[in-house]
């Protein structure tokens, strides 16, 4: 939802990209915590089923108010002129910089993501609290900010994931649709709790996905899914347990 | 009176990732006797327990249960042959009343899982044991009540009811006095002795008079090992065991 | 307990009168529900009596759907109902079978996307081979009789669809009292403790996932005849979360709960589409329909049909929950 969302708010705002970028990533934090802070808060105490549910009424409220402010309409982005160039490889081919730096900005936020979980003290309170909840209240730490907090961070790196890739995938109306399962795929192949194995998942579908459509193209669709069938039968848990 | 073995393990051994829980256990559990298992929190004492009951498997040794050797065989199928257990949280089905808690495990025993043209609360036998195990813990007032309504004291005791409701001939009672009050503590050892005289019950506990009270073995485990097995007056009198436990206590 | 009974009595009395006093179209909009309705009874039977939250349903109604066409005969004349439906349901609860003895290996949010995995398997079969008839689906022009009966005639696939909800219900109903179901109940509350008690817990969570794929291959049976159109989508993720969302609407650990929260969820949806209400904004239906969710979520946290209890609660002050009902078991 929000990688959705926010190309089509940053497209809008035209003007320059890097600015943006910064303003989208201030604007998704803000929304991520109000979200929590209104909808998700108090459903932690109730049956797990109960967040899908609200989550679907909220895509479904946020994919309309998209509709109705925005519009429907199919938006490009340009790719900010200092970033539009390739790079040659040999004397035939060349590789757009700009998708380098994609790849390195995300990978760089992949080390800054393990970094933050396994090294430092905010890291360590949210390890404890997706275990422990009850427990990591008593020790005195406010769990309804942390909450939050995670919450608005993951909104804030989704939104900026989708507008990073704005410029080379178009900006349209269900953009966020193919990539929500994907997600949830990788995190699911990597084990649930695990940065590593997140990453590990992200570019073992990657390369499954790309090449599947290079090598078998009537199966491509189904490798992703065959792959995670495979891999959760012979380890239920994931590549990586937490 | 020959004594009759109803569960034993020999060399019963578990490591985790380098830590040895269990260690070269070895023990037996006769028709007739209450024999606890005694010792420091991590001495592996919950471990023994699953390693009996099937939860966990053994990194080595074998466990024989009625004469069979059972290594090999999952929890819920050493249950069905007479291995009963308790917990030492509470596993009751907080949304069941206590008859219901009592029935279902019951029906663990006389299970037909075919006939769906039946009504499972009405079935007489499934019935008839459940209430019957709930009449000799004592909350035959309280058959109707949700479970999670209870008090604690009462859960604990619909913990052993449940276990009884099984028809087990071996109980493995993890620590079923934890939080109880004198009286309710009175109730349940009472209870253990009417018990004792069919069953052979395993008896974990840190509630030292109680222990010195039924139990007719006594094995003390430390680390993972077992530093003393054998009567009560012989733990008590053992010195390895009063320095490394007992205390004040011997 | 009586008055459920008696609100299921008189739902089910309305829906059998609903033909003669609507028109066609209300006819056929409570056709379609009456399906969804069972089909969410099947998803039911997995998520809110066993705990097993199952994210691939659309696949066992999808393959029902396309068993009925693709196995109809070639020389176009009309199956038999009975042999078509006992196929529909055969092959559905058989993939079940076959799916669900390797998901089940799994547990928790990986057992969830075990089965979507499998449902996408399915989805692509279908979408992108030969066999499917791929993206544009497949008619069929022939509808299955038996004697009388003929399901091409609207209100005799009315009348079929009813029966067929009405045995769903009550077979299900009568399943929960079961011993089996009793079981499935335990393993839902505490797997561990149905274990150590004896139960051994996999052929039952198996029995109950084949049983739901079976229920839904009749939903999705009844789908294919009634509209004479199978596509894809049938399968698709989409249809297994929506069917997933009406059953929580509903309220989860109730059976008459699929039903009301198939109707809730199908008519609002009919409520925010309908141009006589909305004018233009009325296709931005979602709107409508994402902000009653999101309300019911807030004020309804059990599920519609806890609305009544909780109403009463509120009314009398008290807690109906000392009541002598285990409320392991409510139909």
């Amino acid at each position: 939802m929000a990688y959705a969302l926010a190309p089509f708010v940053s497209a809008s705002f035209g003007g320059e990209f890097f600015s943006v970028l910064v303003l989208g990533l201030v604007l998704s934090v803000i929304l991520g915590y109000l979200l929590e802070w209104l909808f998700f808060s108090y459903l932690y105490k109730r049956e797990h089923l109960q967040q899908v549910l609200m989550t679907y009424g909220l895509i479904l409220v946020f994919e309309e108010l998209r509709s109705l402010l925005i519009g429907d309409d199919v938006h490009g982005v340009n790719i900010p002129p200092i970033l539009d160039v390739s790079i040659p490889l040999n004397d035939m081919m060349t590789y757009p910089l700009y998708r380098i730096f994609i790849s390195s900005v995300c990978l760089l936020l992949c080390i800054g993501m393990w970094f933050v979980f396994t090294r430092t003290r905010l890291g360590m309170m949210i390890r404890a609290g997706s275990t422990n909840r009850e427990m990591v209240q008593s020790l005195g730490i406010d769990i309804t900010l942390l909450y939050r907090v995670v919450f608005a961070a993951g909104v804030a790196l989704a939104a900026f994931a989708g507008m990073i890739s704005a410029p080379i995938s178009s900006v349209y109306p269900g953009m966020g649709d193919g990539v929500l399962i994907v997600c949830f795929v990788i995190v699911i192949i990597g084990g649930v709790g695990s940065i590593k194995g997140a990453m590990m998942a992200a570019l073992l579908i990657g390369l499954v996905d790309t090449f599947g459509k290079l090598l078998l193209p009537q199966v491509a669709g189904v490798l992703v899914y065959v792959l995670m069938a495979l891999i959760l039968l012979w380890r239920p848990r994931g590549l990586f347990k937490v | 009176m020959k004594t009759d073995i109803l569960l034993s393990c020999k060399n019963l051994t578990r490591r985790w990732d380098g830590i040895i829980a269990v260690n070269d256990v070895s023990l037996q559990l006769e028709r007739g006797s209450v024999h606890a298992v005694i010792g420091t929190n991590g001495a592996g004492k919950s471990t023994l327990i699953n390693l009996l009951s099937g939860e966990v498997e053994p990194s080595s040794g074998r466990v024989e249960l009625l004469g069979q050797d059972v290594s090999n065989w999952n929890q819920s199928r050493r249950a069905r042959s007479g291995l009963g257990r308790s917990y030492q949280r509470n596993t009751i089905y907080p949304c069941f009343t206590v008859l219901e808690n009592c029935r279902l495990s019951a029906q663990a025993q006389h299970q037909t899982p075919w006939s769906i043209w039946r009504d499972a609360q009405k079935d007489t036998t499934s019935l008839g044991i459940a209430r019957e195990a709930a009449h000799q813990v004592g909350l035959d007032d309280l058959l109707e009540c949700q479970a999670g309504f209870l008090s604690h004291g009462q859960k604990r005791q619909l913990e052993i009811a449940m276990c009884l409701s099984t028809s087990p001939k071996i109980l493995l009672l993890d620590e079923p006095l934890a939080g109880m009050g004198a009286e309710e503590t009175e109730r349940m050892l009472n209870l253990l002795e009417r018990l004792r005289a069919n069953h052979a019950i395993l008896l974990v506990e840190h509630d030292m008079d109680a222990v010195f009270r039924i139990a007719q073995r006594i094995t003390v485990m430390v680390n993972g090992v077992v530093i003393a097995s054998g009567t009560a007056e012989q733990v008590r009198t053992n010195s390895q065991v009063r320095t490394a436990y007992l205390g004040e206590h011997g | 307990m009586r008055y459920q009974k008696l609100f299921i009595a008189l739902a089910f009395g309305l829906l059998a009168f609903w033909p003669f006093i609507s028109g066609s179209y209300g006819t056929d909009l409570v056709s379609k529900i009456m399906i969804y309705a069972l089909f969410a009874l099947s998803l039911e039977l997995l998520v809110g009596t066993t705990g097993l939250v199952c994210f691939g349903q659309a696949a066992f109604f999808g393959i029902g759907a396309y068993s009925v066409v693709l196995l109809s005969p070639s020389d176009t004349s009309a199956s038999v109902i009975w042999i078509s439906l006992a196929e529909a349901i055969l092959l559905a609860g058989v993939f079940a079978l076959l799916v669900g003895s390797l998901a089940l290996r799994t547990q928790g949010i990986y057992f969830i996307m075990v089965t979507l995995a499998f449902s996408q398997m399915a989805y692509y079969v279908i979408h992108d081979t030969p066999f499917g008839g791929g993206t544009d689906g497949i008619y069929m022009y022939v509808k299955p009789s038996w004697g009388v009966i003929d399901l091409d005639k609207p209100a005799h696939m009315y009348g079929f669809i009813w029966v067929s909800l009405l045995a769903g219900f009550l077979f299900l109903s009568q399943l929960l009292r079961s011993p089996f179901g009793r079981a499935l109940a335990g393993i839902k509350v505490n797997e561990q403790r149905m274990i150590a008690s004896g139960f051994s817990v996999y052929p039952y969570k198996l029995a109950a996932f084949s049983l739901s794929g079976a229920l839904a291959g009749w939903a999705g049976y009844l789908f294919a005849v009634k509209d004479g159109f199978v596509n894809p989508e049938l399968l698709g993720w989409h249809l297994s979360g929506t069917v997933l969302v009406m059953i929580i609407l509903g309220g989860l650990g109730h059976i008459r709960g699929a039903i009301v929260g198939a109707f809730a969820f199908a008519l609002l949806q009919e409520f925010f589409q309908s141009e006589i209400v909305f004018g233009t904004f009325a296709k931005h239906w979602h709107l409508g329909l994402g902000l009653t969710i999101i309300a019911c979520v807030a004020f309804m946290p059990n599920g519609l049909v806890t609305v009544p209890r909780q109403f009463m609660e509120r009314l009398s002050g008290r807690s109906f929950n000392k009541s002598s009902q285990p409320l392991g078991e409510q139909s």
